[in-house]
């Protein structure tokens, strides 16, 4: 009882002063957030902070990077590197919720390959023009400015590329496969005679099964969209990539745990000795020279296999594009550090330290770069040759219609499931309906 | 007159009669109206606080669930009804994974129903060790589930976890839909039953131990005591577990999100709406998928409230 009869004067006569104090109390607010904002403001120390975020490297090249173009800019700007999470949904999923909040403390943004689309259709990256879009094009290898180019405007410039090549054992396989008929015939003759036999591919239910549809389809002369990015293309080829891979999971080529496998399984069961053939990235060299030396006197590459024996194989091409943010404060400063962080040095940098495949094309004749690199020609052949993945802001329904279809790839019913991912894609392509 | 010194919105001190020394009537009423007013002025703050962070975010979420709003495409929101619903319901995913989480939600909480009755048992009838007993079982409850889940994943992958080694070279019980599901349950069993046998412990203590000596000397069985006499007594608390725990059970992402991502026909609706909003961007399919979880979870609570008479916890039991 007391507690309560206690209060009556406060709430009685005592009204004003209260409401003055709630008045002060909202009036620091203000104050309060103006003097924080003013702390996470670096525009008082003179030096523009640019904020480059990028996928997490370990080598340090990126980082190196980022400090060498700080001091070459004169103190006209400061990079500050920032990792993104590891995988590449996680990197996504930060970039976007933060770029759909506007956020202002992104300048310079790591973009996968197949992003682009999707970002400048969301208006949250810049259209590169002028001078600027001129040195991003020059000398840069033409399909990975494809991903980076979006309704004829360009909106990122190519960082690095990277490709797969079929690795394979010398000591099995004396002469590497053309074809994928030709590869999964001399698998079922090495099972036969009870050797190593496994053909190591990406069958997992995610993008890695998108990538190798993709390089299937465009080997055999088609593609998933049609030239505008407005309707499923598929048809024929489509049929005829997902026979391949049905093939592939049908024969005893294929891993038991195929419907399982991501990059790095492939490359595990390569480096332990139960397979011979293995499409995969060009990171799987050094880790078998470091894991399993013995095996890797006899591990070598070869262009991806083809499809049909007339037609060269297109390999899909990933990589990071460099884009500039919509809510950058400093966009002129952002496009030109994005130039120096993708500059000759710090592409061979990042070549040599990182393995990342560089998208200068002049880069492939270093003698550096070559000696680092001996399949450096296979991976030029493959660049200019691949194939990208569909260039479309519903680029991730896209690819989850495709993987959630093929998956597991000895389900594959050619015929019906091309045209399931036909109507999934429609739906896509009018960003309706659910998404598995 | 100490209090007139005091600061707004402070409790008052306590023993200050000042308010009950005029005996005067309408001043007694004057004072209850501003004791009333009060009331709601010192409820203003929170009922604030609940408008802002749950009434509006909710609001919002039905108001994005009729537009069509795609972050990729924002020149092109507009209202279109409820489309986006039609679009859901008439979706095999949504069914999937509907079937999914239904069958998470039944297996798992009746598992936990029974394991947590066992436990709350022991937990009450343990004389030495109590507290350490208590105290270790509730040790699964208190670890974060996705550490608990990562913990999960690795003890089921092959090559890597101690529980994989169990199984024939080769299984990988993650990758297909059935192992997947089952071992998606086991974790949450494992996380959750704690919880309900400290809620079922509370409904023990309710039993008066007199009735249980009473029925003894009657000659009831042991298991004639439990099903005649402590589970009819504890049926609001059971109840109120059962809710609980269906409720959370019915809304379960952490452990598949981490087991298996919702590969394999594992995803629950949470999953669901989570990729449809995060990877897809899609607000206004996302938002449906949202809305009609809490729609589910309504009805869940609703059936529990009225069919089975559950009430809430500190309420009067209704007969």
């Amino acid at each position: 009882m007391h507690a309560r009869c206690g209060c009556r004067p406060v709430s009685g006569q005592r009204g004003r002063p209260r409401g003055t104090r709630w008045l002060r109390a909202f009036a620091v607010l203000p104050l309060l957030a103006s003097v924080l904002t003013a702390c996470g403001d670096d525009e008082g120390s003179g030096t523009p902070t640019l904020n480059w975020y990028n996928f997490p490297d370990d080598s340090g090249a990126l980082q190196k990077a980022a400090d060498g173009c700080s001091r070459a800019s004169g103190g006209r700007y400061r990079i500050s590197y920032n990792k993104l999470p590891r995988a590449a949904d996680g990197q996504r999923q930060q970039l976007v919720r933060r770029l759909a909040a506007e956020d202002d403390s992104l300048d310079i943004l790591g973009l996968d390959v197949t992003w682009a689309a999707e970002f400048a259709e969301a208006r949250w990256i810049r259209e590169w023009t002028g001078a600027a879009k001129r040195q991003a094009t020059e000398g840069t290898l033409r399909v990975p400015l494809q991903t980076s180019t979006w309704k004829d405007k360009l909106y990122a410039v190519p960082y690095n590329a990277n490709t797969q090549l079929l690795w394979y054992r010398k000591d099995l396989v004396p002469r590497p496969p053309r074809t994928w008929a030709e590869m999964l015939d001399m698998a079922e003759a090495l099972a036969r005679q009870g050797k190593p036999h496994f053909v190591e591919i990406q069958g997992a239910q995610y993008e890695g099964l998108t990538v190798w549809f993709n390089t299937l389809i465009n080997s055999a002369g088609g593609t998933i969209l049609n030239a505008s990015a407005t309707a499923p293309s598929l048809g024929p080829p489509a049929v005829r990539a997902a026979q391949v891979m049905r093939d592939l999971a049908d024969s005893s080529a294929a891993d038991p745990s195929l419907s399982n496998q991501m990059e790095d399984q492939n490359r595990l069961a390569m480096e332990s000795g139960t397979a011979a053939f293995e499409l995969n990235y060009p990171f799987v060299y050094p880790s078998m020279k470091a894991n399993n030396p013995a095996l890797f006197k006899n591990f070598r590459w070869a262009p991806y296999p083809r499809v049909d024996a007339d037609r060269p194989a297109r390999p899909t091409i990933g990589g990071i594009d460099l884009a500039v943010s919509a809510y950058s404060r400093h966009p002129d400063l952002a496009f030109e550090a994005a130039l120096c962080l993708r500059n000759r040095e710090n592409q061979l940098a990042a070549a040599l330290e990182g393995g990342l495949p560089p998208t200068l094309r002049a880069l492939y004749d270093e003698p550096a770069f070559m000696k680092e690199y001996p399949f450096s020609r296979e991976v030029l052949a493959a660049l200019e040759a691949g194939s990208v993945r569909p260039i479309t802001p519903v680029y991730q329904n896209v690819s989850i219609a495709v993987s959630h279809t093929l998956s597991p790839p000895s389900g594959i019913e050619p015929v019906s499931s091309v045209d399931t991912i036909k109507e999934q894609i429609d739906d896509a392509l009018r960003s309706e309906g659910v998404i598995p | 007159m100490s209090t007139r010194a005091q600061p707004a919105g402070a409790p008052p001190p306590p023993g200050t009669e000042t308010g009950r020394a005029e005996p005067d009537r309408s001043a007694l009423s004057a004072g209850a109206r501003q004791e009333r007013r009060l009331g709601w002025l010192l409820c203003a703050p929170a009922v604030v606080v609940m408008i802002a962070v749950t009434a509006y975010p909710v609001g919002y979420a039905v108001y994005l669930s009729l537009q069509r709003y795609d972050l990729r495409f924002p020149g092109r929101a507009e209202f279109v009804g409820l489309s986006n619903y039609g679009a859901v319901l008439t979706s095999s995913f949504w069914w999937d994974a509907f079937w999914v989480t239904m069958f998470i939600t039944a297996v798992s909480v009746a598992i936990e129903l029974v394991l947590g009755m066992g436990l709350a048992l022991v937990m009450h009838r343990t004389i030495f060790w109590r507290g350490v007993v208590r105290t270790s079982v509730l040790i699964p409850y208190g670890i974060v589930t996705v550490v608990a889940a990562f913990s999960w994943q690795y003890a089921w992958t092959p090559d890597l976890g101690y529980l994989a080694e169990l199984l024939p070279q080769g299984d990988a019980p993650l990758t297909e839909q059935w192992p997947a599901l089952w071992l998606i349950i086991l974790a949450e069993v494992w996380k959750t039953t704690p919880f309900m046998a400290l809620l079922l412990l509370a409904g023990l203590a309710l039993v008066p131990e007199e009735t249980l000596r009473a029925a003894m000397v009657d000659g009831a069985t042991a298991w004639q005591r439990f099903t005649r006499i402590m589970l009819p007594l504890m049926k609001p608390a059971i109840l109120v577990a059962l809710l609980f725990r269906t409720l959370d059970a019915f809304r379960i992402f952490d452990n598949i999100y981490i087991l298996t991502a919702g590969a394999q026909g594992t995803g629950s609706v949470s999953i669901l709406g989570y990729d449809n909003l995060f990877t897809a961007l899609n607000l206004g399919i996302g938002s449906a998928i949202s809305v009609l979880i809490f729609i589910c979870v309504g009805i869940i609570a609703f059936t529990f409230v009225k069919l089975f008479g559950a009430a809430a916890p500190g309420a009067e039991v209704k007969r």
